[in-house]
């Protein structure tokens, strides 16, 4: 064997049962052999997972030199495995430790075996350890990697579903919708409300659509801006668009920032709006027939 | 021959249903049209149907401003109809809110709307000329 090959490749090779087997049970010895979370047998597969790809990655006569420019990251395979691996661990609730410690585990079987491998001499040695260890912090960082990715989906993935949640729009009426807003109103979260509402006004073929903005706690010049584009979009296509709910404390900012909302119908809460939407609809189609009834008379 | 959008006579109503992509020369074409079937028809109200159109700009907008102001002078009232929710937004984003305009969400509660408009324009006296 020169002396730039690495026993590594072929200590992976030969004995990766009894590599498998140490490192399961240095897994127990840290105390991460948990029923509750991981099954025995699925433990047991993703390490066996793990020592076959890096047998893949890695032949019997790899070069030391080679095993230092090691890049997990660059292999697929590597990284989908991994990916499993930490995505079912962040289902079950693993903590961000234990998911490192799972592939730092195998650092000392994989060492101790090193340490007969070499006989005695000190300098092969630590020319060994250091690069089986750069190998598996590789491995390291790609597992924290895919931790900290699977965590930003599902991050992503409840803002969305908190943004959907949102914005309701209820029915109260026929022809009479409601939206009503609780909370901070931002820019993004204006730009939701105005969509949603505009869709269901289609939707459900509503005429009259109420913004109750009681939860809302402030209103600053930009979301006073956005409620009236909305409501002015609301015209356009054929609805009014009723404003309830207006706080005395967001009246009185309203009117020191100088926003007109003259053109805009407001009541002080969402039952005189409703009440108002129904007076107005009777009021219509009362007109309506007197229409229809001049009609049979021409 | 160029393209021209048909204009239907319902009763005392013309229906405009907009099913291409409106230009300007067309919108101005539409313009013209339109006007010279008011008069033509002794019209009452005009309903406009944009329901197809999937981009209105600013000078569309206008042209649709200038409509039923025109219709106005000429004693008939005009409701838009169909806007999508998508260029409702455009229009509002571009400044167009087309003060003037009476709008409706579709041709059934367009027509309605027409209806009670001719009614409060008419006031208490009725609809004084025979009809058509």
């Amino acid at each position: 064997m020169s002396e730039e090959t690495s026993m590594i490749g072929s200590i992976l090779h030969e004995d990766g049962q009894g590599l498998l087997e140490d490192w399961l049970d240095q897994l127990e010895r840290v105390g991460m052999r948990r029923q509750e979370l991981i099954e025995e047998g699925e433990l047991r597969q993703q390490c066996r997972d793990v020592l076959a790809l890096l047998r893949e990655a890695i032949p019997p006569e790899t070069s030391r030199e080679e095993l230092r420019s090691f890049d997990a990251t660059s292999s697929l395979e590597a990284r989908e495995l991994l990916d499993e691996i930490s995505h079912q661990r962040v289902r079950v609730g693993v903590p961000p430790r234990e998911n490192a410690l799972f592939v730092f585990t195998l650092k000392r079987p994989l060492f101790r075996r090193l340490f007969h491998a070499v006989e005695g001499d000190a300098e092969e040695l630590i020319e060994e350890i250091w690069t089986a260890n750069h190998v598996v912090d590789q491995l390291g960082l790609l597992v924290i990697e895919s931790y900290q990715r699977s965590r930003e989906g599902v991050i992503s993935r409840q803002q969305e579903e908190l943004l959907e949640l949102s914005t309701p729009v209820v029915r109260l009426w026929d022809g009479i919708v409601a939206m009503p807003l609780i909370g901070t109103l931002d820019s993004s979260r204006t730009q939701v409300v105005m969509e949603t509402l505009l869709e269901k006004i289609v939707e459900t073929g509503a005429d009259t659509a109420i913004l109750d903005i009681t939860g809302v706690s402030t209103v600053d010049t930009l979301v006073a801006q956005h409620l009236l584009k909305t409501v002015a979009a609301a015209r356009l296509m054929g609805a009014d668009c009723i404003i309830s709910g207006i706080r005395p404390q967001i009246a009185q900012t309203i009117v020191q920032l100088g926003l007109d909302l003259s053109s805009v119908t407001t009541k002080a809460t969402l039952a005189d709006a409703f009440g108002f939407a129904l007076a107005r609809r009777r009021g219509r189609n009362e007109a309506s027939e007197a229409a229809d009834e001049l009609d049979m008379d021409l | 021959m160029t393209e021209r959008i048909p204009i239907l006579k319902i009763g005392r109503f013309l229906l405009v249903s907009i099913q291409v992509e409106l230009d300007d020369e067309l919108a101005l074409a539409l313009q013209d049209d339109l006007t010279q079937a008011i008069s033509r028809h002794r019209a009452r109200g005009v309903l406009i149907d944009i329901s197809s159109l999937e981009i209105v700009d600013s000078f569309i907008g206008r042209v649709i401003g200038n409509i039923a102001a025109m219709s106005r002078v000429l004693d008939a009232q005009t409701v838009l109809v169909g806007m999508r929710p998508a260029v409702a937004i455009t229009l509002v984003e571009l400044g167009v809110e087309l003060a003037g305009v009476q709008t409706a969400l579709d041709v059934d509660r367009g027509l309605a709307m027409l209806g009670r408009l001719v009614l409060a324009a008419d006031g208490e006296l009725g609809d004084v000329r025979p009809a058509i």
